[in-house]
């Protein structure tokens, strides 16, 4: 049996969502297909259960309030490539991955560990937000920040979906 | 709680494991056990609910405080993580 046989047709269309997005924002998705594929039959269970792809390998609420750092992509994905070479979950991992540079093991949770325990409180222990210019000055419209990426847009609203990295509207903040 | 029994003819440790259902580490890691014929007990944290939900992420907390999945717990010793290495190791 293939490896996308095994699982249901949803699986596999976002699947092919997920790496399509990834690529077009400089994304990889994991070349482990087996592996992925049962990362994404996990969103779409998280999702069933939720309304929301909380992470797959984290324990969530149930609350979308308390879990909104945790979906997936989650606000700590880009630092865990960085350091480590992949997500949390191994969803998304880098060349330095897949190059074999870093070793292929499960990676310590950068989420705060006090947001373990009883979700995600903002503006408390706040992620990596230190060191805004709030003196910039006035300016013509707000800045808002994708706390997945880091995009900015300068605009009235925030965009409805991230055009980098495709996190949805409720996860940018007023940067500016 | 309600653990689920996996049979295995190497019964010499007393294997616990506490996962997740959606999660490919804790899944990795069942498939480690299960290639070593390992006999252990598991739970899937996120399918319990109420008082048994209350009790399995204490259980988890007490064996690895920061409470991610999988935690194993191979007689005394704890690996918190898929660590294949020191899986094996603890098995041996």
């Amino acid at each position: 049996m293939s490896q996308t046989a095994k699982y249901p047709p949803e699986v596999n269309t976002l699947y092919e969502r997920l790496k399509r997005e990834a690529e077009a924002g400089g994304y990889t998705l994991n070349p482990d297909k087996e592996f992925t594929l049962s990362l994404v039959q996990g969103l779409i269970d998280n999702e069933k259960r939720f309304g929301y792809m909380a992470c797959p390998c984290r324990l969530a609420y149930g609350e979308k309030d308390k879990d909104i750092d945790i979906i997936c992509p989650c606000y700590y994905r880009d630092q865990d490539l960085e350091e480590f070479g992949a997500c949390y979950c191994c969803l998304y991992v880098n060349e330095d991955w897949t190059s074999g540079r870093k070793p292929h093991k499960s990676i310590p949770d950068r989420r705060p560990p006090e947001f373990v325990l009883s979700g995600f409180s903002e503006p408390a222990a706040s992620i990596e937000t230190t060191g805004t210019s709030k003196s910039i000055g006035p300016l013509p419209y707000p800045v808002w920040r994708c706390k997945v990426c880091g995009y900015l847009a300068a605009r009235n609203e925030p965009p409805g979906v991230c055009p980098v990295c495709k996190a949805k509207k409720d996860r940018f903040e007023r940067f500016i | 709680m309600n653990f689920t029994h996996v049979p295995g003819t190497n019964n010499k440790h007393k294997v616990t494991l506490y996962a997740l259902s959606t999660c490919g580490w804790c899944r990795k890691t069942k498939e480690l056990l299960d290639s070593q014929n390992v006999e252990y007990d598991y739970i899937y944290v996120d399918q319990c609910q109420g008082e048994e939900r209350t009790r399995a992420t204490a259980a988890v907390r007490e064996l690895n405080p920061r409470g991610s999945f999988p935690t194993l717990k191979i007689d005394d010793e704890v690996v918190a993580g898929f660590d294949e290495e020191r899986i094996l190791e603890l098995l041996a």
